[in-house]
């Protein structure tokens, strides 16, 4: 996935929370002295939950904190397609459309939160609030389709509970 | 008769997950037998007698997989547990660790002995977040009862656990990928040799298994080799979890005595109970995405006429030419109404996207691939299209670092080798193809459902 080019995205260096860095600690903590770049990818998810996506300047400060190069954190986050390298809604749903889930009737149900949402695949909701996306095989095969929000997996998906869980994030999200 | 179950058998008792149920029915009494009546080269010898295969997908066995770990002194070494599970079709290891997450655990301590290693890591794939923190938590109550950390149960063993995530990438379940992404690196596979055993995680020398192959290692210490091996026959003992998935009245992870045959397992009361709604079937992918599919008439009984068993010998009996794998064991089957064109398009959209770009033949024919399948299923390829996917295939196949190549040219090979009619009808008839499916077999109008 490539990375927005710096018109596209505020490069303002970020700072981040006192609770995140404990986190962070933690993580680099599980591993021995000077291998401390095994914590990568992990790190990225916590920046990607706190954030909502992983930009530039949010990687920039994972590689001062691990004493890497900054491209050391690029070249990780482009290769694992979990990464939102762009700015995404608050719910990015990532509907799995690989043969198992193919067979059981996926593309119906991309078809149907396409027009439920009004976006299409990669595209936002004017409100901000869903993403939609396809992903490869989430390991959900005999209880598909499947799909996959904030590390969450709803299976079993018919137009019905497509219904439910976009009125379940919609209250959600008012209540906050 | 279900037969005997090694590692689900008390997956369904409440509160399993958490460490005093699993406890008093009787867990971790491998750790308990192998640190204070085995030595180290006791429990190999016991894996090795068991006959265990790796049940990632490749097969190759556990206990000479272990003799080969290099032992230099002064260097650490280490056990790794590949649940990236990502194969398609697979889902039995995130059910074992999300049911009975204490298993993998006590499996880790009791192979981590055996192998010397003090600390080990469980690379979890990371849409598994969720399975990452039941395992964080699992390790939490081993710790706190002393089955992990200095010292444990008075052995004068220690032992550390460490889970850590991917990030999405398929390529990372091929074992130095998933050291390079443990390592914080892109998940590009190793040059062999040096194989893992010998210079594995950060250099060390290290052994990297499956979730189920490590879960296996419980009911062979606890009951011994030997007892394992009864269950199955040949090379194929013991039992093995299975994914089931697609058209099915009851998919979901079963485990199953080797040796079952495939007529049962598909159709039977204790198994999936057929095909769903009635239908027929059409195809059956027995050992995950990248194994060969096999049609109706070849999925029950062999080329020969024999009865088809689930085992890694019956699967794959008469070769490519009309056997498959056993595989991962991500079993998937199609009802007549499925398209098989279709359908091998999205595996071949899978491994292109899935292909990490280090290999030219895995970059490019992948790509292409996906591009032929797409226009053949689209009602624009032509005949020459068909040819040219083969030719594809015998380029890439062989001649890459890592499996995914050789994984990604299999299913397209196998797909028109026993479908190839289906492929020439998506030309011949390229309108209608987009109307309808071509059916269990010479499509006779009135036979076929519109779509």
């Amino acid at each position: 996935m490539k990375i927005s080019s710096p018109e596209q995205q505020d490069l303002t260096p970020v700072e981040f929370s006192p609770e995140m860095m404990t986190e962070i600690n933690q993580v680099i903590g599980l591993f021995p002295e000077g291998k401390s770049k095994s914590a990568l990818i992990r790190i990225l998810h916590i920046v990607q939950t706190h954030f909502g996506w992983t930009s530039v300047p949010a990687m920039n400060k994972v590689a001062e904190i691990l004493s890497i190069q900054p491209i050391e954190v690029y070249e990780v986050a482009t290769f694992y397609t979990m990464f939102h390298l762009n700015p995404v809604g608050n719910y990015v749903f990532e509907v799995c459309r690989t043969g198992p889930c193919m067979i059981v009737g996926s593309d119906d149900i991309i078809a149907y939160i396409e027009q439920k949402l009004n976006i299409k695949v990669g595209g936002t909701t004017s409100d901000g609030m869903f993403t939609l996306k396809t992903a490869e095989c989430l390991g959900g095969c005999g209880y598909g389709p499947v799909m996959q929000c904030k590390y969450k997996f709803h299976e079993h998906l018919t137009t019905e509970k497509v219904d439910e869980i976009i009125e379940a994030y919609r209250t959600a999200s008012i209540s906050k | 008769m279900a037969g005997r179950k090694l590692l689900l058998e008390n997956v369904h008792i409440p509160g399993i997950e958490t460490y005093d149920v699993y406890r008093k029915n009787g867990g971790y009494a491998s750790v308990e037998k192998a640190l204070k009546k085995m030595t180290p080269e006791e429990v190999v010898e016991e894996v090795k007698k068991s006959g265990l295969r790796g049940r990632g997908g490749a097969g190759f066995p556990t206990g000479m997989k272990w003799s080969f770990l290099a032992k230099p002194e002064g260097v650490p070494r280490y056990l790794v547990c590949n649940a990236d599970e990502s194969e398609p079709g697979t889902f039995k290891d995130r059910y074992l660790m999300e049911k009975i997450p204490h298993l993998l655990i006590e499996g880790m301590i009791t192979s981590s002995y055996a192998l010397g290693a003090n600390v080990s890591y469980i690379y979890i794939r990371g849409e598994f977040m969720y399975i990452l923190h039941i395992l964080e938590k699992a390790i939490a109550e081993a710790r706190a009862n002393g089955m992990l950390g200095k010292n444990i149960m008075g052995s004068g063993y220690d032992l550390e656990l460490v889970v850590a995530p991917g990030g999405g990438a398929y390529i990372c379940g091929e074992e130095t990928a998933l050291l390079e992404s443990l390592e914080g690196k892109r998940g590009n596979p190793r040059m062999k040799p040096p194989f893992p055993a010998v210079k594995g995680l950060w250099g060390c020398p290290t052994v990297v298994n499956n979730v189920e192959t490590i879960a296996a290692v419980v009911p062979i210490v606890n009951h011994g080799g030997e007892d394992y091996a009864k269950i199955g026959i040949e090379r194929s003992t013991g039992t093995k979890l299975i994914s089931a998935s697609g058209n099915l009245v009851r998919p979901g992870v079963y485990e199953i005595e080797m040796g079952v045959s495939v007529e049962e397992f598909i159709y039977g009361d204790d198994y999936c109970q057929g095909i769903a709604n009635g239908k027929r079937m059409k195809a059956c992918i027995p050992g995950g995405s990248s194994v060969p599919i096999l049609p109706a008439h070849l999925v029950t009984k062999t080329a020969a006429g024999e009865n088809r068993l689930m085992t890694y010998e019956s699967l794959a009996d008469g070769g490519f030419a009309s056997g498959s794998m056993l595989g991962s064991g991500g079993f998937i089957v199609f009802d007549e109404d499925q398209c098989i064109v279709k359908n091998t398009y999205t595996f071949a959209r899978f491994y292109a996207h899935e292909s990490c770009g280090q290999c030219s033949p895995c970059r490019e024919g992948t790509g292409w691939m996906e591009k032929v399948l797409h226009r053949l299923d689209h009602g624009h390829g032509t005949i020459e299209d068909i040819s040219l996917l083969e030719e594809i295939n015998k380029k890439i196949e062989g001649n890459t670092i890592c499996p995914l190549g050789d994984a990604a040219a299999w299913p397209v090979a196998a797909a028109i080798r026993h479908f190839r009619e289906e492929f020439e009808w998506h030309v011949t008839h390229a309108a209608e193809a987009q109307t309808r499916n071509y059916g269990l077999i010479q499509p006779r109008v009135e036979e076929i459902k519109t779509l």
